[in-house]
């Protein structure tokens, strides 16, 4: 198991204080900052492993930011408290923007990151509770993360913790009927404490997703279902804080963000080829340059 | 009460399950139960009676209920999570394998009324291949009580000590084989009966029955080693190696599917010897027909004489 950085968890922490200190635009523009990095970051580690996701990386970057620099109550140092907001990366094949940001928050060295998808690193191409401090549970099979969002949720509140829970899904992914199960008992047990974000980017790995097994209304679907549903720009670090803000209960918060796949480099934006294509080293060349 | 009265005893573990279950959670506020709509089936009233908030019915949604039970224990809480055992591991294998075994929450599976304890229900309700399933999960105990004794002991350990395990809770009444003072210990098989011509290796339902076949055998002359796999995994792989060693045959008994249960398991250490006795594995490898519990073993050769049979058979050569 990699332990905390102590340099970056201070870098974290400075951070973490500027955001919360600042004024609105100030904080967007901190966490536009800790987006940059994050797909810069992501953009070297496909490059090097040459493989990856790209495309749902560059979707969830922005959600990912706001969280750990914006909202999520943690403390990198100790994972492990006891009292700790969760998050959960359900759609795990976007692993290179969870360790990107788990590294950039001081879970772990960053240095680490060179080695994603290496032989014998702990960075395997689907997170690994095991192995990476900072990730809650194993996710990479589509429809996992929910449900352990929902116990994580029933049990923080069972044990008394002022603990609020946070889990990503992809839109495609709510294909997956383990999720209808758990957004019945989410509503069910009124887990208020509980927070879903969909990357609702419209692309799945084949097509659109509405020409795959539409969603939409998906906001209709959600509320029906009994969830407060929220949508937000996926991209506008802003509206994403607003959106992340505790809801007024007792019902869990569905925030639908709508993100462009590939965000942040033109020619990678809304293509469904960069579900998992590799960038060449002349195209990261240009990206980086998109993202200077 | 005579002997002969004591033995035609016999018990449904759920019950000892249920009750031990209720006792260690007096007394640990973290034990919580989850289900899928299958209070009674799984003996959980009492449990709900006395703690409706830390018992969790998830309704009829089984993926949701085993990632459900990760979230608990990733929270700090020990769930036992109970379901008929077909539903429990079939319809949310990935969730066992990715949620609890790979992400080691430790989360206790508690899989009820295993084997083809529904009978007549067919084999859509029969979980023989449980053990087949998650033996091939690395990192998940797998423990199969042998009466009400076990049953009770391993619920307080899986408490005491939680690790990512399933649990395989009978319904079908068996008669006591071990005293409540016998230990269960992790990884090891239970010595029930010793004898030097052939092992014969029983788990759950079976361990009765092997015993029982064994007295029979003893009235050929024939002195059978008889082993109790309340654990499944990790394997007793000590103990198989000496019942190669010093008995001329060995014979398993399970009430599940041979392809990768207790039988397969023994044969593979058996045969890594390069060298040893013959192996016969006695359970399932085709759908059941209707009939009752009794009626499926029977007629699936897991009775006390077929047993004495097999292992007859297997000593003759």
């Amino acid at each position: 198991m990699m332990t905390a950085h102590a340099p970056q968890v201070r870098a974290w922490r400075e951070t973490r204080t500027a955001v919360e200190t600042a004024s609105p635009t100030e904080q967007a523009a901190l966490l536009a900052e800790q987006s940059r990095l994050i797909r810069r970051s992501v953009l070297a580690m496909i490059g090097r492993a040459k493989a990856g996701h790209i495309g749902g990386d560059f979707s969830v970057t922005d959600i990912l930011a706001t969280l750990y620099f914006g909202v999520l109550r943690i403390d990198p140092a100790r994972p492990d408290a006891p009292v700790r907001d969760r998050f959960i990366m359900s759609k795990g094949h976007c692993a290179a923007s969870l360790y990107s940001v788990l590294a950039y928050s001081g879970y772990f060295d960053p240095a680490e990151l060179d080695t994603f998808m290496g032989p014998y690193s702990a960075l395997n191409g689907h997170p690994n509770r095991t192995k990476v401090p900072g990730v809650e549970t194993n996710t990479g099979p589509l429809g996992h993360g929910l449900p352990v969002a929902v116990g994580e949720a029933l049990g923080t509140r069972l044990r008394g913790h002022d603990s609020r829970v946070f889990v990503v899904c992809g839109d495609g992914e709510l294909q997956e009927g383990s999720n209808w199960e758990a957004l019945m008992s989410a509503a069910h047990y009124r887990l208020a404490n509980l927070t879903l974000v969909i990357d609702r980017n419209r692309l799945q790995q084949g097509a659109r997703t509405e020409e795959t097994n539409a969603l939409d209304p998906l906001e209709d679907k959600l509320a029906a279902f009994g969830w407060e549903v929220r949508e937000a720009d996926g991209h506008d670090h802003a509206a994403l804080l607003g959106a992340f803000a505790p809801g007024a209960g007792p019902r869990p918060v569905a925030v639908i963000a709508n993100t462009i796949k590939g965000k942040g480099v033109t020619f990678i934006e809304d293509r469904v080829e960069w579900h998992h294509k590799v960038p060449t080293p002349e195209q990261i060349d240009l990206a980086l340059k998109e993202l200077a | 009460m005579t002997v002969a009265d004591t033995a035609a005893l016999t018990y449904d573990n759920r019950t000892a399950f249920a009750e031990e279950l209720l006792e260690i959670a007096r007394v640990d506020e973290r034990v919580v139960a989850v289900c899928n709509d299958s209070v009674g089936s799984s003996n959980l009233v009492g449990f709900r009676q006395e703690f409706p908030d830390r018992l969790i019915n998830v309704g009829i949604a089984e993926q949701n209920m085993v990632g459900v039970g990760a979230g608990l224990a990733a929270a700090g809480l020990i769930p036992f999570v109970c379901a008929a055992g077909p539903f429990l591991t079939g319809r949310s294998l990935e969730q066992v394998k990715a949620d609890v075994a790979y992400s080691a929450h430790n989360v206790i599976l508690c899989g009820m009324s295993p084997g083809m304890a529904y009978g007549e229900l067919g084999p859509t309700h029969h979980s023989v291949e449980d053990l087949s399933w998650l033996r091939a999960l690395p990192g998940l105990d797998i423990v199969v009580p042998a009466d009400r004794h076990q049953t009770r002991q391993a619920v307080r350990q899986a408490a005491a000590e939680p690790r990512p395990t399933y649990l395989r809770v009978g319904r079908h009444k068996v008669p006591d084989v071990t005293a409540p003072t016998d230990p269960l210990e992790r990884g090891r098989f239970l010595l029930a009966r010793d004898g030097g011509d052939v092992t014969l290796i029983g788990t759950g339902t079976l361990v009765s029955r092997t015993l029982a076949a064994a007295a029979l055998l003893a009235a050929d002359g024939i002195e059978a080693r008889v082993l109790n796999a309340a654990y499944i995994a990790p394997l007793d792989v000590e103990a198989i190696r000496a019942a190669a060693a010093q008995t001329r045959a060995i014979v398993t008994a399970e009430e599940a599917n041979i392809s990768g249960g207790l039988g397969a398991a023994v044969a593979l250490t058996v045969a890594a010897l390069g060298r040893g006795p013959v192996v016969r594995a006695l359970g399932l490898s085709e759908f059941a027909p209707t009939g009752s519990n009794d009626l499926l073993l029977e007629h699936f050769g897991l009775t006390a004489p077929a047993i004495a049979a097999q292992a007859r058979e297997a000593l003759a050569g």
